[in-house]
């Protein structure tokens, strides 16, 4: 059902898109299968480690680090983890899921998306070079209380 | 080496573990198989549309359009422009960097750049519907409610020690 809401969201986009420009509508098609080839690495790495987890991890295993009982120590390092990866937001999310199929806590895959998509360890001499050290010390600190707060909440409602 | 060989090599080095791990332990044959399997088909049924998405808002989303609209509206309203114009774009969230400081010279306000840069970094339009398809609705709500809620009480506290000369 959502895979059918995504494409016709797409589909309506391309359509109205098509409508009011028609080449760059065309072009969208090469610069989304150019995406496709530069994600696609990743991809099949991300598909090969979900295989490996279901084939080779057990559930208690898995859910010693990142489960329920994990703790606040789980959440933690998930969040450094999070901080320190550099994954394309679009493959965390499968990843994800996998990692709640086996057991993990809401609070640790919330915690996990949130750090991985808002600090960026790896790009942080880009950020400190375009907009100086103490905003993207600010930022990138401030996303971690973001990170660890929002996981929290979602630990509790869902 | 090439980087496009390059980054091949760690796609290839784990397919060999996997096909190792495989090899000695046979009863984690179907288990895996039936997962790569399903995750493929899962990702083959959207990952289309929202790389289709993406490269449209790429090609009709531009960087002047952005640098327009943010920063023309102040208070509450501005906010949410922010929030608005950070769903948009494609790409990881260091290339916005470059217009969020072309922001920052044009003299936008540090909250609406702050706002702007966490929306683009974790609730973009084409990632929320990956996120709805794999994590489900209650998941993808929850977290855009607390990320928006969050993010503005930061933008504040961020803006108020920002500014030292």
């Amino acid at each position: 059902m959502t895979a059918v809401i995504i494409n016709i969201i797409a589909l309506g986009a391309f359509a109205f898109a098509f409508s009011r420009n028609r080449q760059k509508a065309l072009k969208s098609i090469k610069v989304a299968a150019k995406m496709f080839l530069g994600i696609l690495p990743m991809l099949i790495i991300i598909i090969l480690l979900i295989g490996l987890l279901f084939g080779f991890v057990s559930e208690e295993g898995l859910q010693q680090f990142i489960g329920e009982q994990s703790g606040p120590l789980g959440v933690l390092l998930v969040a450094v983890t999070g901080a320190v990866l550099h994954i394309p937001a679009l493959l965390a999310f499968p990843l994800s899921a996998s990692l709640l199929a086996k057991g993990a806590s809401i609070t640790i895959i919330a915690t996990f998306i949130t750090s991985l998509t808002m600090i960026g360890v790896v790009t942080l001499p880009l950020e400190i070079k375009e907009l100086g050290g103490r905003f993207a010390a600010l930022r990138n600190g401030t996303s971690f209380v973001a990170a660890l707060t929002i996981s929290l909440l979602m630990g509790l409602v869902i | 080496m090439n980087k496009k060989i390059k980054q091949w090599v760690p796609v290839i080095a784990l397919a060999l573990i996997s096909a190792v791990l495989l090899y000695l332990q046979p009863e984690a044959r179907t288990p895996f198989g039936t997962t790569v399997l399903d995750y493929t088909m899962e990702l083959i049924v959207v990952l289309p549309a929202v790389l289709l998405l993406m490269g449209l808002l790429s090609l009709f989303i531009s960087n002047q359009f952005i640098s327009a609209h943010l920063g023309s509206e102040s208070g509450l309203k501005g906010m949410a422009v922010a929030f608005l114009l950070g769903t948009l774009p494609t790409g990881p969230v260091y290339m916005a960097f470059p217009i969020a400081r072309t922001l920052r010279d044009k003299g936008a306000r540090v909250a609406n750049i702050y706002i702007f840069l966490s929306a683009w970094a974790c609730i973009k339009i084409p990632q929320e519907l990956v996120e709805l398809r794999f994590l489900g609705a209650e998941f993808m709500i929850y977290r855009l409610v607390f990320t928006v809620i969050m993010v503005s009480l930061l933008s504040l506290f961020v803006e108020k020690f920002a500014h030292k000369p």
